[in-house]
């Protein structure tokens, strides 16, 4: 989409006044500093979703929208997440972010914070693995995709 | 060529590059320097509005009825909030326009200043797009780009918003003599093979139907609707929008469809086993419940403009998405190329089968009534004005009589809000055709409610001297509303009593203009004559009419097409 002020509203906007759902949004400028490029997860059914890319597309802002899922790609997410880590607990939950491959990124006497990557469904994870009553703290950025292989999306 | 030109004074010759030669609008403090420079020039004409409302809607029948782009011009804050209306009518419609809002200075924008609003958020869901300008540098492309968007693919209304520190900063001024954007290229032609596959489906059609909408009116594609229609003798219906499209009085032309559609119409859309749908969008009031809206199996080719509009609400079988005459043009082409003809035998047996549908009368009425019939008005309006007349109206119940009644022969003459149904669009709107048309003969069917909505206008109307012929079937009801509640809601007539009418006679006299107040069915030819025969006069129409008068047929809300009340 153009990089360009409102552009990302008009988006929100036309998917809560035509009732579509929106489950994450990312967008940051490109290369291109003229353009954004924004990933956003929403689900419907086939109908739906070919709406949803017909009335994008119908955005004047907006070049080009690809359905990732159509195809293979990759898929990633960051998250920040804040944990008490006290006592027997600081070590098992550095063992946890290790296999997560995850890594602490900020440390006091008393918590971890953790930075993990990957799909969103890797994040839900490790979130289940640790101790609910053990987190403080969560940010995510929401998915961001790309295509596999060779295959480049360009405009 | 180089000279420095203010924000304002780029505004105008901007608008004089696209060769506006009409805008309507009404001043205020934002828009002051735009106005200053309005006054100093001659070749855009400014229509002072009584209410913005009206300024956008005088600007949306001034596009309808020309296919030029309708120009509005408000202030900021409330100039803007009252334009609204006006501009979701547009968009509902599809209308080419461009509506410049004055904006306080950009370093007073979100603080709350006087008559500030946040004008590209409030109406980012009814414009095509909108832009505020924050920098000169940006202001004759903007301006640009506004009109091209409005009048290119699906038609409709770009907003341009303008703070009052750009008006006054100067610039050198070069219009751009073309634009192009990667992110926006309308297609103009359908996919031939596509094309051709419509053509292999309308060769095996045994019970086909040509169902048109707005889209052939908005891109001047009467005429090649009218040859392939003629060519291959099928009927054809047009939606409330798509009247004009197809010759009302030819013989192939089945009514209307839709709630209040023909008989003929609604059942041959439910019965036919190829369904070709140029320029429409199987809208609610159109098709009715789209789960019901099949009798029979059938395929459905589909022309649009808009891919969005393909497979919304129903789900198509050959897709062609571009522009309408260019895409028509093609399949006449290709279907002139055949040998083939669509098997006749069976195209007869289909027309016998449409013409029982049509022994029906489905829209007769009571014609040696005592009390004037609004159909009745109609009709004589119609044999008057020999069907030539540009006809607007309001929203309600004389909405639909006028649609019925008046057979519309030709494309841009029947003007109304159909998508967004705005009551107080009828006026402003024939003032907007009246300047289009200076020479044409226009009349606005109302009711006394939808009248009152916007009656302020008769002022303007006034002032430039613009000689509408006002008819109000005057049944002191909301009657549509009436309607409903007479058939859904147990005759309980909630709030839709019109009590405390103005006498409209001595209102439109009050204003300068002649009133005729109409009691007696046979009373109505001789004032519809008197009144066209004052050419230079508004004359407003007051019919009082039948309380109990209902429209028929009627689908109810939620059925299928078939399922049709009749009288």
């Amino acid at each position: 989409m153009e990089n360009e002020a409102g552009a990302l509203s008009r988006v929100a906007g036309l998917f809560s006044a035509r009732g579509y759902n929106i489950e994450s949004l990312s967008v940051a400028p490109t290369e291109d500093p003229t353009l954004s490029r924004m990933t956003l997860v929403t689900s419907g059914s086939d109908e739906v979703i070919e709406q949803v890319t017909k009335q994008l597309n119908k955005l004047i802002e907006i070049v080009k929208v690809i359905d990732l899922s159509d195809g293979n790609h990759i898929e990633r997410e960051l998250m920040l997440v804040k944990v008490k880590a006290v006592g027997v607990d600081r070590d098992e939950i550095k063992r946890l972010a290790d296999i997560f491959r995850g890594c602490i990124i900020d440390v006091t006497d008393k918590s971890y914070t953790i930075e993990v990557t990957g799909t969103s469904s890797k994040l839900d994870a490790f979130l289940e693995a640790i101790d609910n009553s053990a987190v403080l703290e969560t940010v995510r950025t929401g998915a961001s995709g790309i295509g596999r292989g060779d295959w480049v999306l360009k405009v | 060529m180089n000279e420095e030109l203010t924000g304002a004074e780029i505004t105008i010759r901007c608008l004089q590059a696209e060769g506006v030669d009409c805008i309507f609008g009404y001043p205020g403090g934002a828009v002051l320097f735009i106005y200053d420079e309005l006054f100093k020039q001659d070749k855009v004409r400014h229509i002072l509005v009584r209410h913005e409302q009206a300024a956008v809607h005088a600007a949306d029948g001034y596009a309808r009825s020309s296919n030029k782009v309708g120009v509005a011009l408000v202030t900021s804050g409330p100039g803007v909030t009252n334009a609204v209306t006006g501009i979701a009518t547009a968009y509902m419609d599809s209308i080419p326009m461009v509506v410049i809002s004055g904006q306080v200075p950009t370093n007073a924008i979100g603080l709350d200043a006087f008559q500030e609003v946040d004008t590209v958020g409030i109406t980012r869901p009814c414009v095509k797009h909108n832009f505020l300008v924050n920098d000169i540098s940006e202001l004759a492309n903007t301006i640009k780009k506004a009109f091209y968007i409005a009048a290119t693919g699906r038609p409709g209304p770009v907003l341009v918003d303008i703070p009052k520190d750009v008006t006054q900063q100067k610039m050198t001024f070069t219009y751009p003599e073309k634009i192009s954007m990667r992110s926006y290229n309308p297609v103009i032609r359908g996919n031939l093979k596509q094309v051709k596959k419509a053509v292999e489906l309308i060769l095996s059609a045994k019970r086909p139907v040509v169902y048109t909408g707005g889209g052939v009116i908005l891109s001047d594609a009467a005429k090649q609707l009218t040859e392939l229609v003629k060519m291959l003798d099928f009927p054809c219906t047009n939606t409330l929008m798509g009247l004009g499209g197809f010759p009302a009085t030819d013989k192939q032309f089945i009514g209307m469809l839709g709630m209040h559609g023909t008989y003929e119409a609604n059942m041959a859309m439910q019965y036919c086993d190829v369904l070709i749908a140029i320029g429409a969008r199987f809208d609610d009031r159109v098709i009715g419940n789209p789960k019901h809206f099949y009798n029979e199996n059938r395929k459905i080719i589909h022309i649009d403009i808009d891919p969005s509009s393909i497979s919304k609400r129903v789900k198509v079988d050959i897709p062609i998405v571009g522009n309408v005459p260019d895409v028509l043009k093609e399949l006449i082409k290709l279907l002139k190329s055949t040998k083939e003809d669509p098997d006749q035998t069976a195209l007869a047996e289909w027309w016998k089968q449409i013409d029982l549908w049509r022994e029906r009368d489905c829209l007769k009425f009571d014609r040696q009534s005592e009390i004037i019939k609004p159909q009745m008005v109609v009709e004589k309006l119609y044999e008057i004005t020999k069907g030539d007349a540009f006809v607007t109206s309001d929203v309600g119940q004389h909405q639909m009589w006028a649609a019925q009644f008046y057979k519309f022969d030709k494309p841009r003459r029947w003007i109304n809000s159909g998508g967004l149904g705005t009551m107080g669009f009828g006026m402003p709107a024939a003032m907007g055709v009246q300047l289009a048309n200076p020479k044409g003969k226009v009349a606005c069917i109302t009711g006394e409610a939808s009248i009152q909505m916007c009656i302020q206008e008769l002022s303007t109307c006034k002032q430039y001297k613009l000689p509408l012929k006002i008819v109000n079937l005057n049944n002191r009801y909301m009657g549509m509303v009436r309607q409903w509640q007479e058939f859904f809601h147990g005759n309980r007539y909630a709030e839709s009593y019109m009590d405390a009418l103005p006498d409209f006679i001595k209102l439109a006299e009050s204003y300068g203009h002649v009133g005729i107040r109409i009691e007696r069915p046979e009373d109505v030819e001789g004032a519809l004559q008197e009144a066209f025969k004052l050419k230079d006069q508004l004359v407003f129409l007051d019919f009082i009419t039948d309380q109990t008068e209902n429209v028929f047929p009627m689908v109810p809300g939620g059925k299928g097409l078939s399922e049709m009340i009749l009288v």
